[in-house]
């Protein structure tokens, strides 16, 4: 009996609050709605309609700079575009070099990433380690397109600063944007200098999660480096390692501005990523309907990178 | 032992030095560069010492295109942030205090547009905005940039507005706020350091955006500050001074605001994934 007496008061106040809450306008089950409703409904108009336009457009003969078409109204032609992306040797080349340029760009920067993440991590100095620290945020948010601008000056056969530098190592300078293979490599460099940093904060992160007392107590153990990351600091270095492969696969599918300023997808091909082969196929031959059923199966990869990317990472929503 | 740590403590120094230096020689040598008069820029091998001069700067402040560039991208940035934000912390308190049906699909739908490439919807924006006449206004810039920047505000202020205790919502209840007034009077001013790093992000983002600003305004007067520095690269003879005297005015004020959420940079790039 006093248990129950005891245990009354509590749902007692609730209901009360309940009762109280139901007289004042807006706590009502469509609460929540009200205040998603603008944040969806705009982004549905931004996000998802030009999708759903862009799928239409991918079954339409579409090329704005020709008259026919425009006359017979953009006709449906099926899976014709799809069928010409497929078939596209150079929409292949395309999508091959962005695979070769993530596989160039990406383990360079992560070891690269892990190699200053413990330097970063390393107890002592201080003052040059949070100096080191807040430089990193400059490549991060260098303008992409200002980044492109500083690769052809860097990259200038006459007076740049990287032929001066492999000068002093005696190495005999070359026209790096005019040949295909100097042109990706000044392509990667830039984008190693830019997204490093990136990789090396996420790998801080992690580093920074191993436990105070785990870490003292292995370092007490061995004063081998390697061990103490091998069996220590590597496992919380792995989420932060996923993380890294799938941001950057996307990124690199989306990476534009700074390849787009600094070769304009050339030599040749030599760095036509896709995004810019998209762009290309899209605003400068105008056939819409093409780029849209390209635009589309990009999307699709990106679709599915970002659902692993939240399996993966936001298991405790689902 | 302690010639070892001594060893190891200047390997660190050296390593930590080099980290520095290739994190800021880029942005060093466009500095610098802006800083050099025709003659020293063209001379090969490039020179380290110079006498600075300002003469590019004064170059590009008269010329009227580069300015107005500047005014518009501040134009186009202020506002898409102010939207993103008016439009966001809302959503943001939502999903931070209610469980509803669906909650779990949209919170993905906000994540993956992280991962979307703007030619995905460069294309149709395109030819969406030349049907209702908005091609060439920055209203489509500001309405296409909240693509990126609704669900980084959307992030971010749903983890701060979390960390506001639940007791201070109850008891404003009970003295008769509306949903709104708690929203307006207690989540927004104390979720004040989220809304501002996801502010600054969503500001950096649009200011640095390219190819939706490329391909959507064709009109000199609206283009905004990283196409037109894009542009000076046609010509026979490239005006390098000013060209990175631009680049140094367009990078400056972003690198700025991203120290001051360096703390924050990896949440803001990776959607909170990593924190």
């Amino acid at each position: 009996m006093t248990t129950a007496s005891q245990s009354h008061p509590a749902p007692q106040t609730s209901t009360v609050a309940g009762a109280r809450r139901r007289h004042h306008p807006g706590y009502g089950r469509w609460t929540p709605f009200f205040f998603l409703a603008p944040a969806v409904i705009s982004l549905f108009f931004i996000g998802i309609y030009p999708t759903v336009f862009a799928i239409v457009t991918s079954f339409r003969r579409y090329n704005i700079t020709r008259r026919a078409d425009m006359l017979d109204g953009f006709p449906f032609v099926g899976f014709d575009n799809y069928r010409q992306a497929f078939s596209d040797q150079t929409f292949w080349d395309s999508l091959l070099l962005t695979g070769k340029f993530f596989l160039c760009v990406v383990p360079l920067q992560i070891v690269l990433g892990i190699m200053i993440a413990l330097m970063l991590h390393r107890p002592g100095l201080g003052l040059l380690r949070a100096v080191t620290r807040v430089s990193l945020v400059v490549p991060l948010a260098t303008t992409y397109a200002v980044v492109g601008l500083i690769g052809r000056l860097i990259f200038n056969r006459d007076f740049g600063v990287a032929n001066q530098f492999l000068g002093w190592l005696g190495i005999a300078s070359s026209d790096w944007l005019g040949n295909p293979t100097g042109a990706f490599t000044a392509i990667v460099v830039m984008d190693v200098w830019q997204w490093t940093p990136f990789v090396a904060l996420i790998f801080l992160a992690g580093l920074s999660m191993v436990p105070v007392e785990v870490e003292e107590a292995a370092r007490l153990e061995t004063k081998s480096h390697w061990a103490l990351l091998r069996y220590v600091q590597l496992p919380y270095l792995l989420p932060g390692l996923t993380a890294v492969l799938i941001l950057r696969s996307a990124d690199v599918l989306k990476l534009f501005d700074m390849v787009f300023v600094m070769t304009r997808g050339g030599p040749g091909a030599a760095t036509d990523l896709i995004s810019v082969f998209i762009q290309r196929a899209g605003f400068k031959v105008f056939n819409l309907g093409l780029a849209s059923a390209q635009a589309i199966l990009l999307l699709i990869m990106t679709i599915l990178l970002s659902r692993i990317y939240i399996r993966v990472f936001y298991k405790e929503i689902e | 032992m302690s010639s070892t740590w001594r060893i190891g403590s200047i390997l660190h120094a050296v390593g930590l030095v080099v980290v520095l230096a290739f994190a800021l020689f880029p942005f060093y040598w466009m500095v610098t560069s802006s800083l050099k008069e025709q003659t020293d820029l063209l001379a090969s091998p490039p020179v380290w010492m110079f006498k600075p001069s300002f003469g590019n700067y004064q170059a590009i402040f008269a010329d009227r295109t580069v300015m107005t560039a500047v005014l518009n991208s501040l134009i186009v940035a202020t506002s898409t942030t102010a939207l993103s934000v008016a439009l966001g912390t809302p959503a943001a308190y939502a999903l931070a205090r209610y469980e509803f049906r669906g909650k779990a699909d949209l919170w993905f739908w906000f994540i993956s547009n992280r991962m979307i490439s703007p030619i995905v919807l460069a294309l149709p924006i395109y030819l969406v905005s030349r049907q209702v006449g908005l091609l060439n206004t920055h209203l489509v810039l500001i309405l296409i940039y909240l693509t990126f920047n609704l669900p980084i505000v959307v992030w971010i202020c749903t983890d701060q507005f979390r960390s506001i205790p639940r007791d201070l919502e109850e008891s404003a209840r009970l003295e008769g706020a509306s949903q709104f007034d708690v929203f307006w009077r207690i989540y927004l001013p104390l979720g004040v350091p989220g809304v501002a790093v996801s502010a600054i992000f969503a500001f950096i983002f649009s200011w640095n955006e390219l190819l939706y600003a490329l391909v959507l305004i064709t009109s000199q007067d609206l283009k905004t500050a990283p196409v037109v520095a894009t542009n000076f690269m046609s010509g026979y003879e490239l005006p390098w001074g000013k060209i990175m005297a631009t680049g140094t005015v367009i990078v400056l004020p972003v690198t700025i605001f991203a120290m001051l959420v360096s703390r924050h940079m990896v949440r803001g790039l990776t959607m909170g994934a990593t924190k």
